[in-house]
């Protein structure tokens, strides 16, 4: 029961919220929200203890939702260990959003939409990850594509936002229509979606081959790959990450929410859920350690140039998550989720940050027109220390554990793609510590850069707003040693259970433990590299920046523009599909088919009625030749088959 | 109540009230408002009547149940015979349940020849349910061809400025089709002595006269569906038709193409449906990918959302095809999710069509200012539209893709590509007519939905919702037919009939 009202009062809150708003006024529509919200926040830790803490798993079955032949899906609830951590972490960090929001959007008109929305984003979200089957996943993980398309829609005046929304939308739709062809083929393998059922028959089709495309393959690594496709849309990783940076266009709290806890790590946590799968297939987790790694350099590379507030801590995120996603790939699918946890706190500590600076500048999201505005927003300004922190990995920050443990594991893994994944990852490491602090001295410190005007009116936020940062803080700061033994340490395999599979081969975190001192310490240079570069490009040399992008002047655009991604994708696809379509309906229906058919026949036999001059309507003389012609040839078929 | 003719009580309610209607007198007011009752309460009675139909239906027999037969014209073996089963008793309840929505909306839009619309509508109704109950050949083709003459009415009485091109485009194409059939009908009639479909669906033809009639049935049910390149009447007859005309003629009147390949085509011709079957998964996909792709390019409408219909009912074709459970019963859903709502899209467009008097798409925008009930219907039926799970359209999308999944990869993927295509076109209609500013000066007074406008859309939400999730307790009447359908189909294809040789199995 407690399970299942951890789920669905999101769902509850949302629906009131969203219908009852107008009744209930904007105070109303925030209390019931925040408070359904918070009950199921609170309710998780209970949960968490029973079913990670003490190994109750347990699935709850509701009703059936679609059977047809042998297949059969039914709402469930499944929690075990990876669930119980989603949960928690979902839920907390929603909460924090949802209070923080009450403070961000206190002049913003629609106030109840907003706080629906976010809600029915939440229960998604908690829908994807208690699914017990594949159908399920895929209903939790297109609705939270579609609330995401919503909040990022949710100042639907700007144009900007209209179009950041489909595109969202659209591209997490090209990332699940891989996925959705991974569950057909699931099925047709294993004749269930029921998740315990295929786990339990993983290893004995390890060999098993797939007609896919006229092509026999090797049936794991095929259906891997297309759900791996689906976690590419989800978690913007490269080729479909294009999303990610225009979600900015939404509210702030709700890149917070998309960027932490929710939407963009469920690809991740699809990956370790389907851990027994992906560990029959060498070539499946190939891909992902490579996809992953090759993400996180991508998104670092960009990230660095950006000068929007939020778009520097976007193309954080879709870095991070290529962390997460070389650690799955190289079987360390608890250290993936492990960063996933504490990234969640970090990065909403980062994202509503970054909103309360928003706020302070009267909306100014621009770096090169902030600076100096530390005297003013003191909290804001350690709490968003506290979140580079450990975001940059220094160490006894709560992404020093996860991130180090994932550098080390793919190190351990002892693969060529581990390695490739260990160096990529450690240049990452820099790049990140590098534009981590690129973005506080150019918002905090220096010379402020705004006009008089925007200076006089900057002013710390609202204890509603503050006070979610110090609790995400908190978690920023401690998370990562407090579950370090649990998620990954010596505790690990009684915590996870059988929620995740490792096969003994593969078991990468082991070998994260016995790795050369050197392994492990050269993250950690590399990120005080990285800050002591980005304190020497903005705070010494304050010229250098400038001249370097003068000097690499193609590496420079390149990066800037994100390696040209949307300007390829809409020249491929985006026109394409517009000229083709104006192409097919004034070429194809217009002209060849209507002027072939219909509108051809009937001139034609206007034609052939006005040199006659017998008939005066060609529509009846139209039907009554159709009705010859036709018996015609049936009569003289007919005759001849009877002959014959 | 049980020996009730209850299937002859429905289909012919409606047309009780129809004559009732005609014999209506007084001033033109009165005479509307007198006739607007009496068709609404006619409609609603026979609602009330058909969901008896499916309380009492016994959903563990592929029997034909309900069964009414009389004799008619014995000499030649015609008789007057109805029944239902779990393929076509649901299609009851879906034009039984829309007509009366349509009644309810016209009193927004209809405001000429009130008397006539409704009496066009009631025989309609009769038309629609008879076709879904004809158990005999000849009184199904009745039926069959008995909708064309209203909705021929409809569209060209009360129907937008070229209502008389795209009424006899309407006309003749599908007339054309149905002559073929009924040719095809005789033949098999003559072959077999027979024109009762139960005793034509055991009888077998040999397999060089299947390929024949299976074209001839082709040629009618491709119009109907319509499948591409047939379809370009349906663009010009939606344009055209009052919305109450759409919201039939995609809600019901596409599903009777469909309708047709199942009770026909299948199972009385099932070699020559296995040989056509890559023939058909070809138009299909064609249809899925063209027609989301000029829906993409247009600037009307509905012309917009009759295209996402061909593009639907592509998948249906689809899944009948594939003649896996999943496949036909996922076809069979998409049909009825379909019908509610497409249905209800026309009705949306229909709202903001009869405050504006127009459907350019460039006329519209920022509507979500001055009308958030709208806004939120709108978007309910555009997510259904385009598939999202817990709405009635995943299911029967997600159910014909996987059935294609089993049979064919690469029909799957190809028809999967649909759906992206169906979220960009369903997506950029919402934003161009919904999202933005509100800059036109005449949109600035617009009026938010009345009540009578959320009557008619508070079912069709709940329905939507409820299909998408629970779907279980309309599959479950489903499966014994379909179940028993592709047994047979499969018993026919092990014992060939007269000759021999079936050429290769589907192309797999």
């Amino acid at each position: 029961m407690m399970m299942v009202l951890a789920v669905f009062l999101p769902l509850i809150g949302a629906a009131v919220a969203g219908f009852f708003g107008r009744f209930l006024g904007d105070k109303g529509a925030q209390f019931v929200t925040c408070a359904a919200m918070g009950l199921s926040a609170v309710l998780a830790i209970p949960v968490f203890v029973d079913v990670a803490l003490q190994h109750h798993a347990q699935t709850v079955t509701l009703f059936t939702w679609i059977d047809s032949g042998d297949l059969m899906v039914k709402w469930a609830l499944k929690f075990d260990t990876l669930t119980a951590v989603m949960v928690l972490t979902v839920s907390l960090v929603s909460f924090m959003v949802h209070v923080y929001s009450v403070g961000y959007m206190h002049h913003d008109p629609s106030i109840p939409r907003f706080m629906a929305y976010l809600s029915l984003f939440t229960f998604f979200m908690l829908m994807l990850v208690t699914s017990d089957n594949l159908v399920q996943l895929f209903f939790g993980w297109e609705g939270v594509g579609v609330a995401s398309y919503l909040l990022i829609g949710f100042w639907y005046e700007r144009p900007s936002a209209n179009a950041a929304a489909i595109k969202a939308f659209l591209v997490n739709r090209v990332g699940d229509f891989g996925f959705a062809l991974g569950i057909f083929g699931v099925y047709v393998l294993f004749g269930t979606v029921h998740l315990d059922t295929i786990f339990a028959a993983a290893a004995g089709k390890a060999n098993a081959t797939l007609l896919f495309l006229g092509w026999e393959l090797p049936a794991m690594t095929t259906l891997c790959l297309l759900l791996f496709i689906g976690a590419m849309g989800k978690s913007a990783q490269l080729g479909l990450h294009t999303w990610l940076p225009d979600a900015m266009e939404g509210p702030t709290p709700v890149s917070a929410l998309i960027h932490a806890a929710t939407m963009v790590t469920a690809g991740v946590f699809m990956v370790a859920r389907l851990s027994p799968l992906f560990e029959q297939s060498e070539t499946a987790l190939m891909v992902v350690t490579i996809v992953g790694a090759t993400t996180a350099l991508f998104a670092a590379t960009v990230g660095c140039v950006q000068n929007d507030i939020k778009r520097v801590i976007a193309y954080s995120t879709c870095s991070q998550l290529g962390y997460m996603f070389f650690a799955c790939g190289v079987s360390a699918y608890s250290a993936g989720i492990f960063h996933l946890m504490t990234h969640a706190f970090f990065k909403a500590l980062l994202f509503l940050g970054a909103g309360s600076v928003i706020h302070a500048m009267s909306d100014e999201q621009d770096i090169r027109r902030m600076g100096g505005i530390w005297k003013h927003v003191k909290v804001t300004w350690i709490l968003m220390w506290i979140g580079n922190l450990a975001l940059a990995g220094v160490p006894f920050f709560a992404g020093y554990f996860s991130k180090d443990l994932i550098l080390e594991a793919a190190y351990g893994a002892n693969s060529l793609v581990g390695q490739y994944s260990f160096w990529v990852g450690s240049l990452v490491a820099f790049l990140t510590a590098f534009y981590s602090w690129r973005l506080l001295i150019l918002t905090f410190h220096g010379k402020p850069r705004a006009d008089d005007h925007v200076m006089a009116h900057v002013h710390e936020s609202p204890p509603v707003m503050i006070v979610p940062l110090i609790v995400l803080a908190i978690g920023a700061i401690f998370s990562g040693a407090v579950a370090y033994e649990m998620f990954v340490g010596h505790d690990r395999e009684a915590f996870w259970g059988t929620a995740i599979l490792v096969l003994k081969a593969h078991d990468s975190v082991e070998a994260a433990h016995h790795v050369p001192q050197w392994v492990k310490l050269l993250p950690v240079v590399a990120a005080v590299a990285g800050i002591v570069m980005a304190y020497i490009f903005y705070m010494l040399a304050t010229g250098l920046p400038k001249a370097m992008a003068t000097a690499f002047r193609p590496f420079y655009l390149f990066f800037l523009n994100k390696w040209y991604f949307d300007e390829l994708y809409d020249f491929l696809f985006v026109r394409p599909a517009f000229w083709l379509g104006r192409g097919l309906w004034k070429g194809g229906d217009g002209a060849v088919i209507d002027g072939c058919g219909p509108d051809g026949i009937a001139a034609i036999t206007r034609d052939v009625a006005r040199r006659f001059g017998r008939m005066q309507t060609g529509f009846v003389y139209h039907y009554a030749f159709a009705m010859i012609v036709g018996a015609a040839v049936f009569v003289t078929w007919y005759m001849f088959n009877r002959v014959g | 109540m049980s020996d009730w003719p209850l299937l002859t009580l429905v289909t012919f309610l409606p047309l009780v009230g129809a004559a009732f209607i005609l014999t209506i007198r007084g001033d033109e007011a009165a005479m509307a408002v007198n006739a607007r009752n009496v068709a609404l309460l006619t409609s609603l009675a026979t609602f009330v009547l058909s969901l008896a139909l499916w309380i009492k239906f016994d959903s563990t027999t592929p029997a034909f149940q309900f069964v009414e037969k009389a004799d008619w014209l014995p000499a030649l073996n015609i008789s007057y015979h109805m029944g239902i089963d779990g393929i076509s008793m649901l299609f009851v309840i879906l034009s039984t349940f829309l007509t009366p929505l349509c009644i309810i909306q016209s009193a927004g839009s209809i405001t000429v020849r009130v008397k006539e619309y409704m009496i066009a509508f009631l025989v309609l109704e009769t038309m629609m349910v008879g076709m879904f109950c004809a158990l005999d050949f000849v009184l199904f083709y009745f039926f069959f061809e008995g909708v064309l003459i209203p909705m021929f009415i409809i569209i060209g009485v009360w129907g937008g400025a070229r209502r008389v091109y795209a009424a006899f485009k309407f006309f003749l194409y599908t007339l054309v089709g149905s002559v073929l059939m009924l040719i095809a009908m005789l033949a098999m009639a003559f072959h077999a002595g027979t024109f009762d479909i139960p005793s034509l669906m055991a009888f077998r033809f040999p397999f060089d006269l299947q390929r024949w009639l299976w074209l001839a049935f082709f040629a009618s049910f491709a119009v109907k569906v319509p499948m591409w390149p047939f379809h370009t009447w349906l663009p010009d007859a939606h344009v055209e038709a009052p919305t109450g005309g759409s919201v039939i003629l995609a809600g019901v009147l596409l599903k009777m193409g469909a309708y047709g390949f199942l009770r026909f085509s299948l199972p009385m011709l099932p070699e020559a449906s296995v040989f056509f079957t890559p023939f058909v998964y070809t138009l299909s996909i064609v249809a899925v990918i063209y027609t989301s792709l000029v829906a993409l390019a247009q600037e009307d409408m509905k012309k917009l959302i009759a295209y996402s219909s061909v593009a639907h009912m592509g998948f249906v074709t689809i899944g009948i095809f594939t003649l896996t459970p999943q496949g036909l019963e996922g076809a069979l859903f998409q049909m009825l999710s379909h019908g509610v709502v497409s249905g209800a899209l026309f009705l949306c467009v229909g709202v903001v069509y009869d405050r504006m008097h127009t459907r350019e798409i460039a006329r519209y925008g920022g509507l979500v200012n001055r009308m958030p009930l709208y806004a939120f219907t709108f978007m309910v039926f555009t997510l259904a539209s385009v598939g999202l799970p817990g709405t009635s359209g995943f299911v029967g999308e997600f159910l014909v893709l996987m059935g294609a999944f089993k049979v064919n990869t690469w029909v799957s993927l190809l028809a999967a590509t649909g759906v992206v295509l169906g979220a960009a076109y369903m997506l950029y209609l919402y934003r161009r007519v919904v999202f933005g500013k509100l800059v036109r000066d005449d949109l600035k007074s617009i009026l938010d939905m009345n009540t009578r406008e959320i009557v008619v859309f508070a079912p069709l939400i709940l329905v939507v919702i409820w299909m998408g999730v629970y779907p279980h307790a309309v599959l479950k009447t489903m499966h014994v037919s379909v179940g028993t359908l592709i047994e047979r189909h499969q018993a026919a294809l092990a014992n060939p009939p007269v000759v021999a040789a079936v050429k290769g199995e589907s192309a797999r």
